[in-house]
């Protein structure tokens, strides 16, 4: 009983935290490199979950329906980018605002295109069944979301570790005068986060729809967690966010099953923690 | 000196305007809205207080406000304390305290760091409010607060509790006009401005933060108190991120660093966002618009902006603001 | 070693970042009322040597004794409260607020008055006349209500300098005081700290020799993050060493 009541929160969680992933990568990468918080980016994931919800809904392939998600959050949310908020690296107090503004439209947006009422989605019809190991039972699709993630995260690892473009990204975040110095075109480096960041959240949408569904207001529950997790793991730190997302999505998953009523506050003790004794993150430069 | 005396009249007739405005026939819709604009108006300018005069962009002064409200619902439903001052104090020490927390956490980091941290907090707060139903009431919020008589006062009716809410603007500004004109204040300036070189000096820049979060959260907290016996209900929206914001967005509007400036963010936030509900649905996706139209055109805040439009129009070179 | 007379005594004191060693075994003692010139060529160590003793920075080893007393783990402020002030190499005041707020901030730090809250600061009258009399001794008292924005580059470094002297220190750190001063206004600031009490112990990093020989009475040659040599102005001139590391980078 205490084992399966632990392995099934234990496999909750996990699969939480690599949905939180899929979220807080963007959040933290578009910290580090712009100095942009970017509010919007929960919301990047419920339109992604609407726009593939709706292509499900048409007959299209989930997984298909998922990245087209991811697509169209993309373009959105480069538009924004390139029209306003590019400006604003330097001030993270303006560009907080303007993301907050630009989530407040998209959430309203949201409501007036799919309507208040939540919206359930079904895994893909291979997913749907379940693994036995004794007395536990693990949905399959859990498996695959954690799956999925863990391969997001190895692809992101890879492509900042060997390709030219992540050398450069981690030297802008490092020291961005020194990379311009460099000759380097950091610009490209921006637009190229800040799309993958709304690329992966949209894509995320879909994919976790079957764990967390859809409704409206969903983006401002999944907040707090996301800034937990960049808290946690270091503002601008890869590494940070996928243990971050991990610790979190446990520690949400356990603290639901043990105190209903104050899963949020549990997150409120990592993160106090963190603050107190390592305030730059487990994976954060000192500043 | 001119100058100053001039600023005085100004203010001592918009008081009477303030004052006179119930008995000379403006619709109680009206007056209700100008009540919610003292209340607003007070925690705008205690988060001026750190914005504008610490230089800490707190984002979870709606916790500290919302905290305030609840401790208003909470105290009178499930512990009958309902009198009019022991409540108020009630409210703005459960503020102070949150504060308290808060700071132990937030400012272990500055800058964009306490931006985020201070983000998380307020989140944490309202995931409390929405989730311990036993406590808060969840999305449903409490309802049932009654407005206490002040001493001999009854003030249940919208224009007695108008003149409540108007006597609590006025002495918040003059005492965070005292505070921000005392020598503590000015080193809080030295903080904002410079606070390696108030190390130097030998003051404990933590510390005085820290002050300033507390200080701030009792202005807060007497706002929440006095927003609760106004809507004579609480709800997590009341400390929602959406709520802070909309606080800094009055504190932007008004004018980083005036306090009196706040007023007319409270002011235009408050009778915007009840026009535009009445008149579209879309009202927070049009608010979404005004985010970006204030922080794009307004950065200095109205206080800024008219005087300079005012000049424009006058063909006058506008005069340099000291900020 | 540390003499009733001590006010400054390094021992050991070492520095890394990272791989990164910046300070390596830095050991001296200044005495009270002594007035001492830290020079080295640039990257020698010496601003991140201020920053330790100032208590901005934390050492990786090693321990520093104000007055005999270890003060390595103390934070910066309660180093300047116990009497430590210091000037920053770039300028480094309270741009949005007046001179005379500049000051006064300097002239409170030590009184309960930085905590008084209720009432405004044109009470304080004493206050504000402690503060011109000092600015007067620079020129500046008719300036006092506007913005330190407003002054000129020569007209901060001095108000950079009257900020320390107004924590009336035992002990004045000066980081590079007439760095970007034209002669003339480096002779303002030779000038001030001539004029400075006999028993206040002064600490100096400087490029100009012309101001190091005018103020200092002692040298301490800092290469490479190691002291190479420590004695009187007259010894350090004449030391081959030294001359070797100075035609090595400048003068």
């Amino acid at each position: 009983m205490d084992l399966r009541f632990f392995a099934q929160n234990a496999l909750g969680g996990l699969a939480y935290g690599s949905l939180l992933f899929l979220i807080a990568s963007g959040l933290t990468l578009v910290f580090g490199l712009m100095r942009i918080i970017n509010l919007a980016q929960t919301a990047f994931y419920l339109l992604g979950a609407y726009v593939g919800l709706t292509l499900v809904a048409h007959g299209f392939d989930f997984w298909l329906s998922s990245v087209a998600g991811g697509v169209v959050t993309m373009v959105l949310g480069l538009a924004v980018y390139s029209a306003f908020l590019h400006r604003y690296h330097a001030d993270p107090l303006t560009s907080l605002l303007l993301t907050l503004g630009f989530a407040l439209i998209l959430d309203d947006g949201i409501l007036a295109l799919w309507g208040g009422d939540p919206r359930s989605v079904s895994p893909p019809p291979m997913l749907r069944g379940s693994i036995q190991i004794g007395t536990l039972v693990f949905p399959e699709y859990w498996l695959a979301v954690i799956a999925i993630s863990f391969t997001v995260a190895a692809i992101m690892f890879v492509s900042l570790r060997r390709t030219m473009l992540g050398v450069i990204i981690r030297a802008s975040v490092d020291d961005e005068e020194m990379a311009r110095g460099l000759g380097v075109d950091v610009n490209r480096a921006f637009y190229v986060v800040f799309a993958a960041g709304a690329l992966i959240a949209g894509i995320g949408g879909l994919l976790g729809g079957p764990i967390t569904s859809a409704y409206p207001g969903l983006d401002g529950e999944l907040t707090p967690l996301a800034f937990a997790v960049v808290i946690v793991g270091g503002m601008g730190s890869l590494t940070g966010a996928l243990v971050g997302s991990i610790l979190i999505g446990l520690v949400n998953a356990f603290g639901k099953a043990m105190f209903p009523e104050l899963s949020y506050f549990t997150i409120f003790v990592p993160v106090a923690l963190i603050m107190a004794f390592r305030p730059q993150g487990l994976f954060g430069r000192k500043q | 000196m001119t100058l100053q005396r001039r600023w005085l009249i100004a203010a001592g007739a918009g008081f009477i305007v303030a004052l006179v405005l119930p008995r000379v026939g403006v619709p109680t819709f009206y007056i209700s809205l100008l009540t919610q604009a003292w209340i607003y108006a007070i925690v705008a300018m205690s988060l001026d207080l750190l914005v504008g005069f610490t230089g800490l962009v707190n984002f979870s002064q709606a916790a500290l406000f919302g905290v305030g409200a609840y401790a208003v619902a909470i105290a009178a439903t499930r512990y009958h304390v309902v009198d009019f001052f022991p409540v108020v104090c009630i409210g703005i020490i459960a503020a102070v305290v949150t504060a308290a927390i808060f700071g132990l956490v937030a400012l272990r980091s500055e800058g964009v760091g306490f931006i985020i941290i201070t983000i998380a907090l307020n989140e944490i707060v309202w995931g409390l409010a929405y989730q311990w139903v036993s406590v808060s009431g969840g999305d449903n919020g409490i309802t049932g607060i009654v407005r206490p008589p002040v001493g001999p006062f009854d003030v249940s009716a919208n224009t007695g509790y108008y003149y409540v809410c108007l006597a609590f603007f006025v002495i918040s500004l003059i005492l965070l006009s005292i505070i921000v004109r005392s020598p503590f204040g000015l080193v809080l300036k030295g903080v904002r401005e410079t606070p390696r070189r108030m190390r130097a000096l030998g003051y404990n820049v933590w510390l005085y933060r820290y002050f300033a979060m507390m200080i701030s959260a009792g202005f807060a907290g007497l706002a929440g108190v006095l927003f609760a016996w106004y809507n004579q209900f609480v709800g997590p929206t009341s400390l929602s991120l959406d709520q802070s914001t909309q606080i800094l967005i009055m504190v932007i509007l008004g004018g980083i660093g005036t306090l009196y400036g706040q007023l007319f963010g409270a002011l235009v936030v408050v009778f915007l966002s009840n026009e535009l509900s009445a008149v579209t649905q879309r009202w927070e996706m049009v608010l979404g618009v005004v985010y970006f139209v204030v922080v794009m055109y307004a950065p200095g805040g109205l206080v800024v902006l008219v005087p300079r439009l005012w000049a424009r129009l006058r063909g006058l070179r506008p005069a340099v603001e000291r900020t | 070693m540390s003499g009733a007379a001590s006010c400054l005594a390094l021992d050991g004191v070492s520095k890394r970042f990272g791989s990164l060693s910046v300070l390596e075994e830095v050991s001296f003692v200044i005495g009270q009322g002594e007035r001492c010139g830290i020079i080295g060529p640039n990257g020698a160590g010496k601003s991140t040597l201020f920053n330790i003793i100032a208590g901005e920075l934390p050492l990786t080893r090693g321990a520093v004794r104000f007055f005999g007393g270890n003060i390595t783990r103390m934070p910066a402020h309660a180093r300047a409260r116990a009497g430590l002030a210091r000037t920053f190499q770039t300028t480094t005041l309270f741009p949005k607020l007046s001179v005379i707020e500049n000051i006064v901030l300097a002239l409170q730090a030590h009184s309960a008055e930085r905590f008084h809250l209720l009432a405004p600061r044109s009470r304080y009258h004493s206050r504000d006349r402690e503060a011109r009399a000092l600015l007067d001794r620079v020129g500046l008292a008719s300036r006092s209500n506007e913005l330190v924005d407003a002054l000129g580059y020569g007209e901060k470094r001095q108000v950079e300098i009257l900020l320390a002297i107004a924590q009336k220190p035992k002990l004045l750190l000066l980081d590079e005081p007439t760095a970007g001063l034209a002669p003339g206004d480096a002779s303002l600031v030779t000038e001030m700290l001539k004029r400075e009490r006999g028993d206040i112990t002064i600490v100096l990093i400087e490029h100009d020799m012309g101001v190091v020989f005018d103020v200092v009475e002692r040298l301490i040659v800092l290469h490479h993050g190691r002291v190479v040599a420590d004695g009187t102005v007259e010894a350090i001139r004449g030391d081959d060493n030294v001359q070797e590391i100075y035609l090595g980078g400048k003068l």
